[in-house]
């Protein structure tokens, strides 16, 4: 295997989390709900991933854990920020904080443990063709999925009538409302959606990444995922684009400093959250300083009167 | 069975005082079922937790030294959170006041300097840590960028440059290659205020500071400013105060503030410049912040509640082995609960019998 199919490769995998994480965000987003608790979602599905994974031996059962572990956290956000109308931005922050400690209290019986990590799908001709097949036809099951994820959420957004409603809710509640839609329950479907991503998300990590489970290991990728929304203005093709993009920086940094050109480290570990920093000034530069191309009432409190 | 909100005609006064309160109960209730469920003892867990930290004379100094950093932090987050600007990154405004007030330390280190050394760090970790805040809020003012996102981002760089700056440059040379700077010299460090307690004279700062934001929340026209931008911009914009001024000005001073606790931390308690000296202070203020209501006074009742928790964690991690992590865990449901709570002054709550069905789940 080449360097440059090994670099692939490991782009590839480091992109997976944060497409996966940002393609839920984006519709919970579109329904008009600001979930700043993806880490805290992460890293309980990462926690709760690896325990069902290492239980079961069987990383689908992980991967389901962790998908139920996102919801489960983010019914309670729904619950807080639909049900009793609290600030989204605290509730999220809230969510985080729990979530990061829920995750080393569940996790820490199995700091050490390992696992056999999620194996590669090959397919008979396509992954044996020259150059492309391990990288287009060696991933294995997350990788595939979030692809297919973020093709279906786009399929959903603008070619059904159920995405329809959902982008009108984000965009006005007031009239979604008056038009006889139940803002809430959209928006607790989305919430639901979009945790559940977290969770699997956050499981793909000590499911394929690196087969074991470390308090913390997130790092700040929900936090990204969450800065890869704003970069793809709430669209899902030019999610891809950036969390790979994203992807290659956080791999590429690693390879430099492999390669020992005298930069410190530390300042190559921090590109990604340089580059995070940098494409959010750049992309709001270039809207002209407004977010007008958010979905109208992100972030607002909606209470239907009766 | 249905959920229902309605809005009071006012606000609850009655409530407004209790929430915080009512919020405390509920989490310990809380926390009895998870001790429970872990297999521990509530009465005998929560009496480690919440009761023995204050029996004892070392460690209710510790939870002094403790809560000072999250008083000071929290009233910098208060003047934001009232401005509806969004600064998270306190953690790292915090590292930043600790490394550049360091720099003074780390370069007089040994050379006899005099008693200026001290005042001169405190400066520099104030300015530091504005200096830091106050990239995240140009990138909004200027660019529009989300300074929830920003500020978030900077403390993983902050956090970096520190450890950079620890194993490299800065590191202790007799120090057995310990990521760690030199101990401070005397003049470098802020004095304790009694034998027998690592209580320092950086509370007595924290104090001065909870009584200046009073002041000039309650009694300024710049406190006004705040409020009025953060609860009902259209009327700011009316009266001509400027939003963009305040995000600098509110992100200033919470960084300023935050810088501040960061090198009294190093100064004080910890006494070197090293990796981890923050236990997450920076958002644990948050909590802080939103269980004190915004208020100065409050925050700090909120502050020492919140430290007790840090040192009932370390005692419950000791005598019971309860997992440290657990106090993360107590102080997320903590903020649940307030905000779920504050949402009870502007509303009340119906359950409704009837046609509205249970939350369906598709995937």
């Amino acid at each position: 295997m080449g360097l440059i199919e090994a670099i692939f490769l490991s782009v590839i995998a480091a992109s997976t989390p944060l497409l996966l994480a940002a393609a839920g965000e984006l519709v919970v987003e579109r329904s008009g709900v600001l979930n700043l608790g993806v880490e805290g979602m992460m890293i309980m599905g990462a926690a709760c991933g690896f325990a069902g994974a290492w239980l079961t031996g069987s990383t689908l059962i992980g991967a389901l854990c962790g998908i139920a572990a996102g919801a489960a956290l983010s019914s309670v956000f729904a619950l807080l920020t639909l049900g009793l109308a609290v600030n989204q931005v605290a509730a999220g922050l809230a969510l985080t904080i729990l979530g990061v400690g829920l995750s080393g209290l569940i996790g820490a019986g199995f700091v050490g443990e390992k696992i056999n990590p999620a194996p590669h799908l090959y397919l008979p001709v396509l992954t044996g063709l020259p150059v492309v097949g391990k990288i287009l036809f060696g991933q294995d099951g997350f990788v595939y999925f979030s692809v297919a994820l973020v093709a279906a959420i786009w399929w959903f957004l603008y070619r059904t009538r159920s995405g329809l409603i959902l982008r009108a809710t984000g965009d006005s509640h007031t009239s979604a409302h008056a038009l006889g839609y139940s803002v809430l329950r959209i928006r607790l479907l989305a919430v639901l959606f979009g945790g559940g991503c977290a969770g699997l998300a956050g499981a793909f990590l000590p499911l394929s990444y690196t087969p074991f489970f470390i308090p913390g290991m997130t790092a700040g990728r929900g936090w990204i995922a969450l800065a890869l929304v704003v970069f793809s203005s709430w669209m899902p093709g030019r999610l891809v684009a950036g969390a790979y993009l994203f992807g290659a920086v956080s791999i590429l940094q690693l390879h430099a400093q492999a390669f020992g050109l005298g930069i410190p480290s530390q300042l190559m570990t921090a590109l990604p959250y340089l580059a995070t920093v940098i494409v959010l000034v750049i992309i709001s530069r270039a809207r002209g300083g407004g977010g007008s191309v958010a979905p109208a009432s992100l972030g607002t409190v909606f209470v239907p009167d009766r | 069975m249905q959920l229902v909100l309605e809005k009071r005609a006012e606000r609850s006064a009655l409530i407004a005082v209790a929430s915080p309160l009512i919020a405390i109960v509920l989490t310990l209730v809380t926390m009895s079922i998870l001790f429970a469920i872990l297999g521990k003892n509530p009465i005998a867990a929560l009496n480690v937790y919440f009761v023995e930290p204050l029996t004892d004379p070392y460690t209710l100094g510790e939870i002094v030294v403790k809560a000072t950093p999250l008083i000071m932090i929290a009233i910098g987050l208060a003047f934001c959170y009232l401005a509806n600007v969004w600064n998270i990154g306190a953690e790292g405004q915090f590292i930043m006041g600790a490394v550049c007030g360091s720099y003074l330390a780390v370069v007089t280190n040994g050379t006899g300097a005099g008693p200026w050394v001290l005042p001169a760090m405190l400066v520099m970790g104030a300015a530091g840590g504005a200096l830091w805040a106050l990239i995240p809020a140009i990138c909004k003012v200027r660019f529009g960028a989300n300074e929830i996102l920003t500020s978030l981002m900077l403390v993983y760089v902050a956090d970096l440059i520190m450890d950079y700056l620890v194993r490299g440059p800065w590191r202790d040379p007799k120090g057995m290659n310990f990521p760690t700077t030199a101990s401070f010299d005397p003049v470098a460090t802020v004095p304790t205020l009694m034998d027998g307690s690592r209580v320092h004279a950086g509370t007595i700062v924290a104090l001065l500071v909870v009584i200046a934001a009073t002041v000039m929340l309650g009694r300024t026209i710049k406190g006004f400013e705040i409020r009025v931008v953060g609860a009902a911009p259209r009327a700011a914009r009316f009266a001509g105060f400027s939003s963009n001024k305040l995000v600098l000005f509110t992100f200033a001073v919470s960084g300023g503030l935050a810088g501040l606790a960061g090198i009294i931390e190093v100064a004080g308690p910890v006494g070197v410049l090293q990796p981890g000296i923050s236990p997450g202070y920076g958002f644990t203020a948050i909590i802080v912040a939103f269980l004190g209501r915004l208020n100065p006074v409050g925050i700090m009742i909120a502050g020492l509640f919140l430290a007790l928790t840090f040192i009932g964690g370390e005692g419950a991690q000791i005598s019971m082995k309860i997992p440290l992590d657990l106090t993360k865990v107590f102080q997320g449901i903590l903020l649940f609960y307030v905000l779920a709570c504050d949402s009870l002054i502007l509303y009340r709550i119906r359950l409704i019998a009837g046609q509205g069905k249970a939350a369906p789940k598709t995937a």
